[in-house]
């Protein structure tokens, strides 16, 4: 039985190790530190699973840059980061955050790709009424019916997805469509409302075919799709499942016959790992690309010695940003009042325009939603590629104020206040 | 009603053939892990990560050391065989005397440790890996679809292999001892065999199979660190109801149950995942060994 | 820490041979310590350790007890026990966040959820034995994961999100951590007694002489599919109640509880702890979710972790971290 108190004192010396813990108060809620010059921001992500290389440590050094462009340090406000993985799961993830903000003084939420998470952790920062700032995750739900006066949702939904690839896809012709969706709710909600501006658009779908998550094989549902004589094969899934389905297209020769492929939700870290030779003439949507403009190209060249030979994509550009951001608002009010609310930071950011290297100048909306423009890309082929890293092109800018779902189509309970 | 029919034949057929495909790999695992359990008593759950590991040991071979496609075809296998034995001298052979649940545990942490220091070496959303020059190029016409040579030569190595393992176990004077050895090992030792070599080469040659079937699959599937515990569970399905053990029973099985899932495919798509557990319970209540085990 | 904790335990600890009922729930001299101390550290631990992080343990802690009461028991390895943990916890969050149910009835939805699934897959599963359970419980287990996906109720994989925590009894408030904490510890230290004494009954008695001689007990006249099927059933209704209690305490549902992982994972906790001792899935459970905790910061090296501790279980200490230690006290624990 003294394996039971063994276990507590492990436990306990785990618990010793971590920051800012006192050695018999740890359980009790502390109130805000003496000294509120410090911040502190929490990355919370997946470090070991099929999200790593969208967010993970990628996603913490972008942080961290973000921390150092803000020059907050001159002005006497010191900034730690701590992260951890949530490794996909939501109860891991929720017991995180809530330590992290009941004991170790943690201000901010950023990052948190998988939805289920993402939305658990949007309930407990408002709760505790501190920031959020969502930037892989790409529920709609953040900034509809489950919106909060805490939380900025910065970089995509699957909104913006489905509008910019649906919608400006079929104005370069490409107007009928097949689906292979992934069956749950984020392939479905994909897969809906691209239909929803394909069809608004003057294009047709065709039929879908619905996969389940994590298949390996997507021959037979690529033949289907082909037998569709669809021009466009929309892949409403993600990670190794459109990886795969792209992959096996590019073995069968799909493309070869003029059949686009549309990925509705890919990060450049994909196209890397499938290759040029298997992503070419790919066409999907992103809302930051390394090498979109100076800016852009400046905020790579700065970030990318800490990145471990990996290139940020839309998700990590969306940490820095929405971190930089956050900084001005804690600047501009001062960080002890700051600290004291979350609702007011968040108030303050969506008051100030936005602009960063990234994203350029945008805004944030009432119900959280931070506005910039969607581009569609086509993954270039290997004769077009003139070096690492070189993958994009651009095919056409859906504008900021249209890029996302209007304020009043969102029933976020918010905006009516 | 005959058109309607013709319609069908023609959307299922092509389905048939890819179904064939994934039975391939389907069958290659299990026969492994048949061999595996049929000699040593041990559930490989690690067999998963060794598919993985026979993927990542040819995209090394190419990368690395600008080794291609067919030697690694043969290299992969020895290398992750050469690992097998390391695992089955170190850890597993202490288990055969226990209960197969502990080795099924033993193979599940290893598979855990395995996957997770290449994901940590490699990343998560996987590395590119294409199909050999000889086997790439335009998709053949079979008349009825177009089906990519790489997809053919599957279906060849893996019939080919599948045969040739049953041969070697049903045929040959070596096949005879192993399956006089799972019998009464003491006998055979007494006879002058060297049993435990014989039974660490065993199972080396299951963890090359699975290898084997990594560098098979490298072309044409995501080469990532989850690509075989996402398909082991499956495959441990086809293993059950091909009757625990049974080698002949694992290569059907396999095979049928890749015909059975394509079409799945066609009819109930969002079920293809989960028809496999289905039969399998149905199989394992009608008759408790499998399809071909002895009970 | 430590000597806090056995302050607290010791003055209770010398009580242990006058209080009654000890040993009518069937523990003997070494149980009743350990038991007092196991009490102890539930009442001391939220004053020092965070109390969600507390939550969590004692719903995993039960969890792995029930599946305990199966394996350790009866000899049966289920690898499927996540369809009752995860749909427990489904219900549980269904009834409170849409029926309005109060905690204590939304709990008791999950033990019946459990309960009801565990007749369906105890009926079919313990026909077979070995290797062959545990496989067709997978399989049953992958079903009602398909399920899960599928179920509109379920909201796929977003999960059942902002479960109210309500009232208990529709008038004690368990919005604060410290106030849901000792409903959880109730809820664990009743499930946890209820195992222990029903595994020292006679009924009890007969399922170790099934596990230890099937045709031997058969001959004797039990009906040895009966008495399995209902210790199936009671192992599934426990873990029904610790996935619904879990969901209370985050307010969440999600597929990962689920997930055929999760499966493993509780064979891991009880594995560590010791397969069929009293206090071994809980310790294996603290362990366990400990890790999960406090390596998150470590990234990817969790998953190598727990592997490395699997290999270790299985190859140096098989039997359980607690089994280990009554061995070396000589006594049962």
């Amino acid at each position: 039985m003294t394996q039971d108190r063994r276990s507590l004192l492990k436990t306990a010396a785990a618990a010793a190790l971590l920051p800012g813990l006192g050695a018999g108060l740890a359980a009790m809620p502390r109130p805000a530190r003496a000294q509120p010059t410090t911040l502190k921001i929490g990355v919370l992500n997946d470090q070991s699973g099929v999200y790593r290389e969208v967010s993970g440590p990628t996603s913490t050094a972008c942080v961290r840059q973000a921390i150092q462009d803000s020059g907050i340090a001159a002005k006497g406000v010191t900034v730690e980061v701590v992260q951890a993985d949530h490794q996909n799961k939501a109860d891991v993830g929720s017991t995180i955050v809530r330590q992290w903000i009941d004991r170790d003084g943690v201000d901010v939420i950023v990052d948190v790709p998988n939805s289920a998470v993402a939305l658990a952790v949007n309930g407990i920062v408002r709760e505790k009424n501190k920031v959020y700032l969502n930037s892989t995750g790409g529920t709609t739900e953040l900034t509809g019916r489950q919106c909060s006066p805490n939380t900025v949702h910065w970089t995509y939904d699957t909104y913006m997805l489905a509008r910019s690839t649906g919608g400006a896809m079929v104005k370069t012709g490409a107007d009928s469509w097949f689906f292979i969706t992934a069956d749950y709710a984020f392939g479905h909600d994909l897969e809906r409302n691209t239909t929803g501006f394909i069809q608004a658009a003057g294009g047709k779908v065709l039929g879908s075919v619905r996969h389940p998550l994590q298949s390996t094989d997507f021959s037979s549902y690529l033949l289907q799709a082909q037998q569709s004589r669809a021009k466009v094969i929309g892949l409403a899934n993600a990670g190794t499942d459109t990886i795969n389905s792209v992959k096996q297209a590019a073995e069968f020769g799909v493309t070869r016959r003029g059949t686009k492929i549309a990925v509705l939700l890919m990060f450049i870290n994909d196209v890397h790992s499938l290759g040029l030779k298997a992503a070419q003439g790919l066409v999907c949507t992103e809302s930051f690309y390394w090498d979109l403009n100076d800016r852009t190209r400046a905020f790579t060249e700065r970030v990318r010695g800490s990145l471990a030979g990996n290139y940020p994509a839309m998700s990590h550009a969306g940490c820095y940003a929405s971190v930089l951001h956050y900084l001005k608002a804690v600047a501009d009010m001062g960080a002890p009042a700051a600290k004291a609310s979350g609702t007011d930071v968040v108030a303050r950011m969506k008051a100030m325009p936005t602009d960063d290297d990234a994203f350029g100048k945008g805004r944030i909306r009432e119900d959280g939603r931070k506005l910039h423009p969607a581009y569609l890309f086509e993954v270039k082929t290997p004769e077009e590629s003139r070096g690492p890293w070189d993958y994009y092109k651009l095919l056409q800018t859906t504008e900021a104020e249209e890029a996302f779902r209007p304020l009043a189509e969102g029933s976020c309970p918010l905006v009516r206040s | 009603m005959f058109e309607d029919l013709l319609f069908q034949l023609e959307l299922g057929l092509p389905q048939v053939v890819l179904g064939l495909v994934n039975g391939a790999f389907y069958a290659l695992l299990s026969l492994g892990l048949a061999v595996i359990f049929g000699m040593l008593n041990v559930i490989n759950f690690a067999h998963g990560a060794q598919f993985m590991m026979g993927a990542f040991v040819a995209w090394m071979l190419l990368n690395w050391f600008g080794i291609g496609y067919w030697p690694a075809l043969i290299l992969s296998p020895l290398i992750v065989g050469a690992f097998g034995v390391l695992l089955e001298k170190t850890m597993i052979s202490r288990l055969y005397k226990l209960d197969h649940l502990y080795g099924l545990l033993l193979t599940f942490g290893l598979a855990l440790i395995i996957e997770g220091i290449f994901r940590n070496e490699f990343g998560s959303s996987g590395l590119p890996y294409s199909p050999p020059a000889s086997l790439a190029g335009p998709p053949v016409d079979l008349g009825f679809m177009f089906l990519p040579k790489y997809r053919l030569w599957v279906v060849a190595a893996a019939l080919v292999l599948s045969l040739a393992t049953w041969l070697v176990i049903e045929k040959t004077r070596l096949g005879a001892y192993l399956r006089a050895a799972t019998e009464n090992a003491a006998l055979v030792q007494a006879f002058g065999v060297n049993v435990p070599r014989m039974v660490t080469l065993t199972y080396a040659a299951g963890v090359a199979l699975a290898a084997f079937a990594g560098v098979l699959a490298a072309p044409i599937y995501s080469v990532n660190p989850q690509m075989g515990s996402n398909l082991i569970i499956v495959v441990f399905a086809v293993v059950v109801i091909g009757g625990m053990g049974s080698i002949l029973g694992s290569v059907l099985t396999g095979f049928g149950l890749g015909l059975v899932e394509g079409l799945t495919k066609v009819f109930y798509p969002e079920a293809s995942s989960t028809v496999i557990f289905v039969i399998m319970a149905i199989v394992l209540l009608a008759r408790p060994a499998g399809l071909f085990g002895r009970a | 820490m430590a000597s806090h904790a056995s302050t607290i335990a010791a003055p209770v600890a010398q009580d242990a041979p006058g209080l009654p009922g000890l040993s009518a729930l069937g523990f003997n001299r070494a149980q009743s310590i350990a038991f007092l101390i196991l009490l102890a550290l539930l009442i001391a631990g939220p004053f020092f350790l965070y109390p969600v992080f507390l939550m969590k343990l004692l719903c995993f802690a039960l969890f792995a007890c029930a599946f305990n009461l199966l394996i350790g028991y009866v000899g049966l390895l289920s690898f499927g026990h996540a369809m009752f943990f995860g749909m427990g916890g489904y219900l549980a969050a269904h009834a409170a966040k849409v029926w309005g149910f109060t905690p204590e009835l939304a709990i008791l939805t999950g033990g019946a959820v459990g309960a009801g699934l565990g007749v369906v897959a105890g009926w079919i599963a313990i026909r077979r034995q070995g290797i062959y359970f545990a496989m067709i419980t997978l399989a049953l287990a992958q079903m009602v994961y398909f399920f899960c996906l599928q179920a509109p109720f379920t909201g796929g994989e977003d999960g059942i999100q902002r479960v109210p925590r309500g009232a208990l009894l529709g008038v004690i408030d368990l919005g604060r951590d410290m106030s849901l904490y000792w409903v959880v510890a109730a809820v664990f230290l009743a499930g946890f007694l209820f195992i222990n004494r029903v595994v020292h009954s006679p009924f009890g008695q007969v399922l170790t002489a099934i596990r230890e001689n099937e045709p031997r007990a058969i001959s004797l006249g039990y009906r040895a599919d009966d008495y399995k099927l209902m210790a199936f059933t009671l192992s599934a209704t426990l873990a029904g109640i610790a996935g619904g209690t879990k969901a209370l305490v985050f307010g969440i549902a999600t597929l990962t509880d689920v997930y055929w992982a999760m499966s493993g994972e509780v064979v891991l906790m009880t594995l560590l702890g010791g397969l069929g001792t009293v206090f071994g899935p809980v310790v294996g459970a603290a362990v366990i979710v400990t890790m999960q905790n406090y390596l998150a910061e470590f990234g990817a090296w969790v998953t190598v972790i727990q592997g490395g501790i699997f290999v270790a279980c299985v190859l140096a200490f098989r039997a359980g971290i607690v089994g280990e230690l009554a061995r070396l006290l000589k006594v049962r624990l």
